[in-house]
């Protein structure tokens, strides 16, 4: 592997292809291998740099795993209390409307502490980009029981499965804004195929060009994966997702141009 | 040119605030401080000025407004009554930790829980003493009328963005609902974009085309750095209590005994002072304006003047804890307070000087 990196002559601008883009910065990432928080992050610094605006977007990270984003890009960020992002982002926005301004959000963040705050930062349509990353559970503190697990799904909070008896049902957040007349933009997507990632790309850059219209809310609900949390090999854990997650959330625009799509 | 008005303490804060500069308020309903955001928004100062003055969904958010505003380098603030300060406590601490420039007004009613709507000064402990988690302080202002209501919107701000520190203004339900004469000061421009930039280079606001980024958190995962952040602080905190005591003093040069109080307690010794002396009690007043940083040493020089002091504010005995730590134990110092909304009379402080001090 090391020997293949380590040859400088194959190192030419005629055999580059792909590179890291520059809104990324050289910090090694702190997710886990395979954990789809990599890809989305890429994506949206791509999305930075192609549009050009690496120097009017401010970022705002969140409590989970994503704590810790704004290592990760290289632009203005800022780090909010759990489940306060959308709060923090409304300020900003208002307060500097030409800049362009994001939340990237894990599902207990957004989804449990934090309904509040999305809720009535898409109500009141807010001009801002949600990036909504879910996984069914509380990676950071360990695999916890979070407002999206599955129903029979096993956490460390529900050893033996969710029980929705006992301890309630699973959210669909991007569901409820979705109705919510402050959302412009609703969509889920997913980052663990070629395929899933050009989509998820194509609608984070719609939910960024929507910032010019002025007309809300752009929230983009990924899909992921969280191995080590499930206790899966990545690939199986993508696996697990595609069967276990997808089926209850299902990928696709549900709000697009302000009308709800079907 | 400055303009004389009849107003309420909420009315001449919101009034200042606007001229003042102010980028954004944001704020959610609780009484006795609902004025505040009324009054904005009947004002429409996002016409006058510019500023922008939303209604949160909770104090919650109104706090975290707040941290988004400040943290880029917008001049933002947002008031509330007891119950709704202590949501914003969270809030308060991630302020001060990322050490952002904030200002808070809180309309003390009496507690503990929803309380009272009438009111107190038991919020003594949560705003002097941290209130959130975590080593930290803020500038604490308690205004005793409403042109300081008016004044210390200015003031609060100069404050905390020359020390980057959250600053709480601790009014009350007195303070806040009362009507008075207030000289308001002449319109302050709001600071351009450009200016907020030049200002403040720590700020969000766009990473700069040469870098490097900003990034605001009070997050330092390596306990090594965490420390020497703390160790930050407390050298500012530190600067504070050397340069930032405010305080005045009423009839305490011949004085054998002192009152000291705060906010309308204050106003309420002073006409005790007056009644006491005519009895022929040689008492003076110390009234602190700044309770962080408080007037430690101010009270310890009384202390060796005088025979007794007593500590009267509407609370169970909150501040009268710094003023023993102040005096340590060199005279006598007692309490005497009405809470649960109980605002006392000149008469009644007067009877406990003398009951529990003169002839304690």
């Amino acid at each position: 592997m090391t020997e293949t990196f380590d040859k400088p002559e194959i190192r030419t601008p005629e055999n580059l292809v792909y590179s890291k883009t520059k809104v990324l910065t050289d910090n090694v990432l702190s997710y886990c291998p395979g954990c789809g928080h990599g890809t989305a992050h890429r994506l949206v610094a791509e999305v930075i740099d192609e549009m050009g605006i690496q120097n009017d977007t401010i970022g705002v990270a969140p409590v989970g795993c994503s704590v810790l984003a704004y290592n990760f890009f290289d632009i203005d960020m800022q780090q909010a209390a759990h489940g306060r992002a959308p709060a923090l982002a409304t300020a900003i926005k208002r307060l500097y409307p030409g800049k362009f301004v994001f939340t990237y959000q894990g599902d207990g963040d957004l989804a449990a502490i934090g309904t509040a705050e999305t809720i009535h930062a898409c109500n009141r349509g807010e001009n801002i980009v949600i990036i909504f990353i879910n996984n069914g559970i509380y990676g950071m503190t360990g695999g916890q029981m979070a407002p999206t697990t599955l129903p029979g799904m096993p956490t460390s909070t529900s050893p033996y499965g969710r029980d929705t008896h006992i301890m309630g049902n699973p959210l669909k957040m991007t569901e409820i804004v979705a109705t919510l007349p402050g959302t412009y933009m609703v969509t889920r997507q997913a980052v663990h195929t070629p395929a899933a990632v050009r989509k998820a790309k194509k609608a984070i850059r719609m939910a960024f060009e929507n910032q010019k219209l002025d007309k809300g809310v752009s929230f983009v609900e990924i899909v992921s994966n969280c191995n080590s949390g499930w206790k899966l090999s990545p690939v199986k854990a993508n696996e697990w997702m595609v069967n276990n997650m997808f089926p209850f959330y299902q990928l696709g625009d549900i709000k697009m141009n302000g009308e709800l799509v079907k | 040119m400055k303009e004389l008005k009849l107003m309420k303490g909420n009315e001449a804060f919101a009034e200042a605030v606007i001229r003042a500069g102010v980028d954004g308020y944001f704020g959610y309903p609780i009484t006795p401080q609902s004025e505040v955001l009324e009054y904005l928004m009947a004002q429409k100062p996002y016409e006058r000025t510019g500023m922008v003055v939303l209604q949160a969904e909770s104090e919650v958010a109104a706090i975290n407004m707040v941290y988004g505003g400040a943290a880029c380098g917008k001049k933002v603030v947002t008031s509330s009554s007891s119950p709704g300060i202590s949501l914003k406590q969270e809030g308060i601490s991630y302020i001060a930790g990322a050490e952002l420039p904030a200002l808070i007004l809180n309309v003390v009613r009496g507690g503990p829980g929803l309380g009272t709507i009438q009111p107190s000064q038991s919020d003594y402990f949560q705003s002097t003493k941290g209130g959130g988690h975590g080593d930290y302080r803020l500038i604490v202002l308690a205004p005793a009328s409403v042109q300081e209501m008016a004044d210390f919107a200015g003031l609060g701000f100069d404050l905390a963005f020359k020390y980057r520190t959250p600053v709480l203004i601790l009014s009350d339900g007195v303070i806040g609902q009362m009507m008075e004469k207030v000289e308001l000061n002449p319109q302050v421009k709001r600071r351009s974009d450009e200016e907020v930039a030049a200002e403040c280079p720590w700020a969000t606001t766009g990473r700069p085309k040469n870098g490097p980024r900003r990034i605001i958190t009070s997050l330092e995962l390596d306990s090594a750095k965490q420390e020497i952040h703390n160790m930050k602080l407390q050298a500012k905190y530190k600067e504070m209590q050397e340069n930032e005591v405010r305080f005045e003093t009423f009839d305490t040069e011949d004085a054998d005994y002192l009152l000291v109080a705060y906010g309308s307690s204050a106003r309420i010794c002073q006409k005790a002072v007056q009644i006491a002396r005519k009895k022929g009690i040689k008492v003076g007043l110390l009234r602190p304006i700044t309770l962080f940083p408080y007037p430690t040493e101010a009270i310890s020089k009384l202390a060796s003047q005088v025979k007794g002091i007593l500590s009267v504010e509407m609370s169970a005995g909150q501040m009268v804890e710094d003023v023993r730590l102040a005096v340590n134990g060199r005279v006598k110092v007692e309490h005497f307070g009405r809470y649960g909304g109980i605002v006392p009379t000149p008469d009644e402080v007067v009877k406990a000087l003398e009951t529990k001090i003169i002839g304690g």
